[in-house]
């Protein structure tokens, strides 16, 4: 059962990745990738990681998707008014994200180990055993620097935020 | 100038800090509203039950008729030149032998029309019949999609002549008499 | 190795009957608040509110279901067909799912078979309230863009910015009751509120913050902005008829309901109650009583409603931004100070 469960989440994900990224219309293209987020969050919720799960759609689904539909409803991006691309752009956009591609499979091949099934610990998605994990022994230093550089990206945004203020 | 003692000096004064977190104004609001929904309401089933009408209220005519069922009116046009906004308009005809039963004196209305769209409702036509003929009454006078049809005739007017269809006047009569005894007391 | 391995026949008939419950409960509590709605709104204004189907109105919500059913079902030429149609949907299914964490009570025992009144125990119950809350927002964007009508618009961009700025606020003001108690789980945090014991003594500020975020995430007065009829002309649903408007508004109150669920039990102990010991009462008088504590927070979500008037748009920012954020931090950091002096 739980393999089928994971085929159709798996499926479904890859499905609408691709919608994704064929969807003519922007808006759609969003709602695609939301679908795909949840199939995600489901690919979670069976590796019993639920905190990561629903983090995950909090997030993503729920905050920065919605940023991105609320730029693109304002935007008012439809077919229409879609700008033509000419045949140059479009090549060149291919060869550049196929290079990309082959470097990140280049880089990343030798690079993956999969876990032994002994290694597994299904209880490691908790969030008791997640947060002592980051706040407690393995990546205290990590977490803190990424503590600071929010602050920073705040800070930042406030000061772009006033800046016609004070100039 | 002061027009009234209710006016109130509009001062954009800078609120304090218990002023503009709003809390107290929210509570004071909802303090209100709670009152409120206590309180007993004075809504009135409208087709269930209804208001009384205060005797003086006027509303769509009624031509009587007297004890035999004979028509009261003999089309003396006094109310006509009565009322103040010209709604009223008749035709006498002369009673033919036989039609004793039908209307009391030898005259009588053979149309007698009152434009509801013109009557202002004031009264006066009431007051200036010297035969009792028409009363004002608690019935109020139905809407319409037409002009024309609130041009009533003696068919919505006169009242019929079984005991049931009978209009009751008798509060509004006496309004009138004391009224008009008023009235003479005063000269 | 996962969740779905042990299945047990029992157990998942047991939680179909109580999901067809909750979900029956909830429908049914959202269908009468409707009444409640306008029977509240009538007697703040001095009216009888409906009276005419049924003793007091209370046949009112049938009537309605039917009027809605029975209304022409519109839909505007230009408008984009399946998330026109797929909208209502959403908010409706989003708001449905929110009440699976709850836990409307201890065990009952039905023919001696302790029950567990609460659909899933989640470790992460919280979390998974604020993520769907969160979600909700989609289906009113949905319509709101779909309808291609630039007030529909105008409401789903004023719904998607006042439901991110005001998650930030609620998520602070529940990480407070999260350190304090220690748990993500809303069952931890019932059981951890015994008798009086309530959370609310020690978290006056963050419940008030979390009330009026929830407010703000119902898209209800003062803050219904997103369907303001005076500017808008009802927002993002002005395009619709019919049950697809039915199910947007009645999304709202399941919304309202299940909120009120959630303040109840996070901030006013849940099920728990002061006075009875535990006994064989107790698994019933529980849910009565958490039923209480929800029809009140429904009726004070109604009784602003029909007090406050509607915050202008940069007022609305200027609160959630510049006052509940930082009340909402002020509160966490306070919270961590108990936490540390008086939890050894």
């Amino acid at each position: 059962m739980d393999f089928y469960i994971f085929l159709t989440l798996a499926v479904i994900s890859v499905i609408t990745a691709l919608l994704m990224v064929f969807a003519r219309n922007p808006v759609h293209s969003v709602l695609y990738l939301i679908l795909t987020f949840f199939a995600i969050a489901g690919q979670y919720v069976m590796l019993n990681a639920q905190f990561l799960a629903v983090v995950h759609i909090i997030v993503y689904a729920g905050a920065i998707m919605v940023l991105f539909l609320f730029v693109l409803m304002l935007l008012n991006l439809n077919k229409d008014s879609e700008p033509q691309k000419s045949n140059l752009w479009k090549i060149s956009g291919a060869i550049t994200s196929g290079m990309l591609l082959v470097v990140m499979v280049g880089a990343l091949r030798n690079q993956i180990q999969l876990p032994a099934a002994a290694e597994y610990q299904p209880d490691r998605g908790l969030p008791a055993v997640l947060g002592r994990m980051l706040f407690d022994s393995e990546f205290v230093v990590p977490f803190e620097i990424t503590g600071i550089l929010f602050l920073a990206a705040m800070v930042g945004a406030v000061l772009v935020g006033k800046r016609e203020i004070k100039v | 100038m002061q027009l009234t003692n209710r006016s109130k000096n509009v001062v954009n004064k800078k609120m304090s800090f218990a002023e503009r977190i709003y809390l107290v104004a929210i509570a004071k609001g909802m303090w209100i509203t709670l009152k409120h929904f206590f309180r007993k309401n004075n809504t009135y089933n409208y087709p269930d039950t209804q208001r009384t009408y205060a005797p003086v209220y006027r509303g769509w005519h009624v031509l009587k008729r007297d004890a035999n069922g004979a028509e009261r009116c003999t089309a003396c046009g006094l109310c006509a030149v009565a009322c103040p906004a010209e709604a009223i308009t008749m035709t006498a005809a002369e009673r033919e032998r036989g039609e004793e039963k039908l209307y009391r004196e030898e005259k009588y209305a053979a149309v007698y029309e009152i434009n509801m769209l013109r009557c202002i409702f004031c009264g006066l036509c009431e007051e200036a019949c010297p035969k009792e003929a028409i009363f004002l009454t608690d019935r109020i006078v139905p809407s319409d999609y037409v002009r024309q049809g609130f041009i009533f005739g003696k068919d919505m007017l006169v009242e019929g002549v079984e005991p049931e269809k009978r209009v009751d006047v008798s509060v509004r009569q006496k309004h009138i008499q004391e009224k008009k005894q008023a009235a003479a007391a005063a000269q | 190795m996962s969740l779905f391995l042990l299945f047990d026949w029992a157990l998942a008939i047991e939680k179909i009957i109580l999901v067809s419950v909750v979900f029956a409960i909830t429908l049914g509590v959202a269908a009468y608040s409707t009444w409640g709605e306008r029977k509240v709104a009538a007697f703040m204004q001095d009216r009888m509110g409906p009276s005419r189907a049924g003793w007091g109105g209370i046949l009112q919500p049938i009537a309605d279901g039917v009027k809605m059913f029975t209304k022409e079902d519109f839909m505007p030429n230009q408008a984009e067909r399946w998330l026109y149609i797929l909208a209502p949907g959403a908010f409706m299914f989003v708001a449905a799912m929110t009440s699976a964490v709850i836990p409307w009570g201890t065990e009952l025992t039905i023919f001696d078979k302790p029950v567990t009144l609460q659909v899933a125990d989640l470790n992460i119950g919280i979390l998974y309230i604020m993520g769907f809350v969160s979600l909700g927002v989609y289906g009113i964007m949905m319509g709101g863009w779909a309808s291609n009508n630039k007030y529909s618009l105008y409401g789903a961009i004023r719904a998607s910015s006042q439901m991110i700025s005001y998650e930030l606020a609620m998520g602070l003001s529940v990480i407070a009751v999260v350190m304090m108690t220690g748990t993500l789980s809303l069952k931890e945090m019932a059981i951890q509120q015994p008798g009086i014991n309530w959370n609310i003594w020690y978290q006056p500020l963050g419940f008030l913050i979390f009330f009026v975020c929830a407010l703000a995430e119902c898209n209800r007065a003062p803050f219904d902005l997103a369907e303001c009829e005076t500017e808008l002309i009802g927002g993002y649903h002005t395009e619709y008829s019919s049950m697809k408007l039915g199910f947007f508004l009645f999304a709202e109150y399941i919304n309202m309901f299940v909120s009120s669920a959630v303040i109840s039990t996070v901030y006013f102990g849940g099920y728990n109650f002061p006075g009875i010991d535990p006994g064989w009462l107790y698994g019933f008088a529980g849910p009565l009583v958490l039923f209480a504590k929800i029809f009140f927070f429904i009726f004070v979500f109604m009784w602003i409603r029909w007090t406050l008037p509607r915050f202008r748009y940069d007022q609305l920012m200027h609160l959630g931004w510049k006052s509940l954020i930082p009340l909402a931090i002020l509160n966490m950091l306070l919270t961590g100070l108990g936490v540390l002096l008086f939890s050894k």
